[in-house]
């Protein structure tokens, strides 16, 4: 556990039995992003994190990266964590989408995002995970309203008249306003609190990597809807280097992980092509089984929940990561803005106001994403032909281009304020 | 927590039953609840400007002592009480004492509850930096009477918040007929609607009790978003006001 001062004094007078105002299980992105979201509001965040810490901060390449959509830069910017991550982030100056066949290349018709065509500059940033990660990190430590418990996972919890008790496995016990599940699409959080889920599998599952090539990217993300599933070929820093994420049925999937590492090779190369060159492996090799998991709740008495732990998305165009900050952004904005009022920031009324916001918009596109990709990932030669002609159109019209793209760069909706670049 | 009350034991069941309905947000002081951030948007931000607070800061009503007449299960009262006032809560009806009491301890915040009306405070000489005055001035028998008590409770350079109904057919079409006979959402004749005053009528009483108004807001409630917002210009239904007692 990291000890911080108590040098910036909190807002209110929580009972003595309070350890903290709000607690979050879960360390991964959206847990930082939200702690220190909260904690810019005056608010004391304590952050559950099962792995410890430390030995993260100094990570080496491993291939894992996010693309990040403006609204979450702009996020990332207020909270003071992206000052942190410029140098090593690759700007997205272009994406393009196409339908693929195995072996033969991209079919004929190009869809091309271009981040020319819109106002706010690149449509996106590539980051890694390592520099993100660290950089939350290096801030929550910096933040002397945030408690960082590494090497602990939640275990237990239970809603007490005024707020919310939890116990940990080392059985220590903490007590706060709010708990917060940022635990993922298996949320431990919700389990407790008895919410279910509604949910299906793909029968795909995502092998995600990291590529040198010969060839520079220039910035540009690649999406081949492939009949067994996406692969997206995602630009990092350097101009030679790509995250890929690829997506094939479970069967092929586990036969392509056992695969060494010049046969894995052998099995990417002619699935795009050559026009990065010759290629090789340059990070460890991830498997994600896909699935579509929605929280049919996103809040319970002094439980709200964030990210995948409320919706899982199939990772397509990379709206995961960017979906979690929007919660991040918003039930920062509702528990702030319900304090400075003097507020219970528990109290039911408060969450059912984040959940009205975020539940339309997560799942609808939870639910657009999963559309997209039930229609792209087949060989019916009828579809084929018909979203062969469907890209050509979108393409073809920059009003129905420009706005696929500020929906993928998180710019449309009722945006959050952090997500608009201001503080709350 | 905070001292046990003096809540008889065999009582406490029967309010904590009546707490956690006071509490719902969806039980039978729904529209209460839905309004209540407005209110309090309008109470915190007219308090900050009067005494130069921070709603940002720390505390920002530290060293404010808050009267919240009327003030029911705390609604109002615990809010002032988290952003640090000394707070009393004073209401004519016994039994809301003990449940706003409980469900303050259960939410570890000091408030002195009383049952009493702004009447007797007044006759026993206390004073307020701050006279909270919501949804009461429509149900009194004397405004005069009662608005000239809330100006005796203010210090000097005090401030009282009072919000009440208009009166026109759109209030007793709004008030009447959709809270109370459409939608339930509150118990027939809860409001009279005769005793409903204009905000022009509310600002002559509030002069003639001895106070200077300083600001009126309209709070509209809008069936499309089922939302509560604060409107400078629509005080054709709820309207909230603001006062100063010069010194």
């Amino acid at each position: 556990m990291l000890a911080h001062g108590q040098s910036r004094p909190h807002r209110h007078i929580w009972p003595m039995t309070h350890d903290t105002d709000i607690l979050i299980a879960g360390g991964g992105l959206n847990g930082p992003a939200l702690a220190l979201a909260l904690a810019s509001g005056g608010l004391r965040v304590t952050v559950i994190d099962a792995r410890p810490a430390p030995l993260r901060t100094e990570a080496g390449f491993d291939g894992r990266a996010y693309a990040l959509a403006i609204a979450s830069k702009r996020l990332l910017t207020v909270l003071g964590v992206w000052q942190a991550v410029l140098a090593n982030a690759q700007p997205i100056l272009q994406i393009k989408t196409s339908d693929g066949i195995a072996g033969r290349g991209p079919a004929p018709f190009f869809l091309t995002f271009d981040s020319a065509e819109i106002d706010e500059g690149p449509m996106g940033f590539m980051l890694e995970d390592r520099f993100l990660y660290a950089a939350f990190l290096q801030a929550m430590q910096a933040d002397p309203n945030i408690t960082l418990m590494s090497g602990e996972t939640v275990v237990g919890q239970e809603v007490t008249p005024g707020g919310v008790r939890i116990t940990l496995a080392s059985g220590q016990s903490l007590a706060a306003r709010l708990l917060v599940g940022c635990d993922g699409r298996q949320s431990g959080v919700a389990q407790r609190a008895g919410i279910k889920r509604t949910g299906w599998g793909y029968g795909q599952t995502a092998l995600v990597t990291a590529i040198a090539h010969a060839k520079p990217h220039h910035g540009v993300a690649h999406q081949f809807f492939m009949p067994a599933g996406p692969l997206a070929i995602l630009p990092l820093p350097g101009g030679h280097h790509s995250s890929i994420v690829w997506s094939e049925t479970d069967t092929n999937a586990a036969a392509i992980q056992t695969l060494s590492d010049a046969d894995y090779l052998a099995a990417l190369r002619p699935r795009f092509g050559d026009f990065l060159g010759e290629i090789a492996l340059a990070g460890a090799r991830f498997t994600y089984p896909l699935n579509l998991t929605l929280a049919n709740s996103f809040v319970a008495p002094r439980v709200a929940l964030v990210g995948d732990a409320a919706h899982g998305v199939h990772p397509i165009a990379g709206q995961g990561l960017n979906l979690g900050l929007r919660d991040v952004a918003a039930l920062a904005q509702v528990l702030i803005e319900a304090s400075r009022r003097g507020e219970d920031i528990g109290a039911a009324d408060v969450l059912d106001r984040y959940q009205e916001w975020r539940r339309f918009d997560s799942t609808a596109l939870a639910l657009g994403m999963d559309s997209i990709n039930r229609l792209f990932s087949n060989d019916n030669p009828i579809l084929r032909t018909g979203r062969d002609l469907g890209l050509g159109l979108v393409n073809a019209l920059p009003f129905l281009r420009r706005r696929f793209i500020r929906q993928a760069a998180g710019l449309s909706g009722d945006l959050p304020r952090l997500l608009a670049g201001q503080a709350i | 927590m905070t001292e046990a009350t003096t809540i008889d034991p065999a009582e406490v069941a029967k309010f904590e039953a009546m707490a956690a309905e006071w509490w719902n947000p969806h039980g039978k002081f729904k529209p209460l609840h839905q309004m209540n951030p407005v209110r309090l948007d309008y109470i915190t931000s007219q308090i900050a400007a009067e005494f130069d607070r921070d709603l940002t800061a720390h505390q920002p009503f530290a060293g404010l002592r808050i009267l919240d007449i009327g003030c029911g299960g705390g609604l109002l009262s615990e809010p002032m009480a988290r952003l640090g006032a000394t707070v009393v809560g004073a209401d004519a009806a016994p039994r809301n004492i003990p449940v706003a009491q409980l469900h303050a301890e259960q939410m570890g915040l000091d408030i002195d509850y009383r049952n009493t009306t702004a009447e007797a405070l007044a006759a026993a000489g206390e004073q307020f930096d701050v006279v909270l005055n919501m949804e009461v001035v429509e149900h009194v028998s004397d405004p005069l009477a009662y608005l000239t008590a809330c100006q005796a409770l203010l210090k000097t350079g005090g401030l009282m918040l009072c919000s009440t109904l208009n009166r026109n057919p759109k209030s007793f079409a709004m008030a009447i007929v959709g809270a109370e006979w459409v939608m339930g959402w509150l118990p027939k004749g809860t409001h009279d609607w005769r005793k409903f005053i204009t905000p022009d009528e509310l600002q002559d009483l509030i002069r003639r009790a001895g106070l200077d108004p300083v600001d009126r807001k309209g709070m509209v409630f809008n069936p499309v978003t089922w939302s509560w917002s604060l409107s400078p210009r629509d005080l054709s239904v709820n309207y909230v006001t603001a006062s100063v007692k010069r010194g």
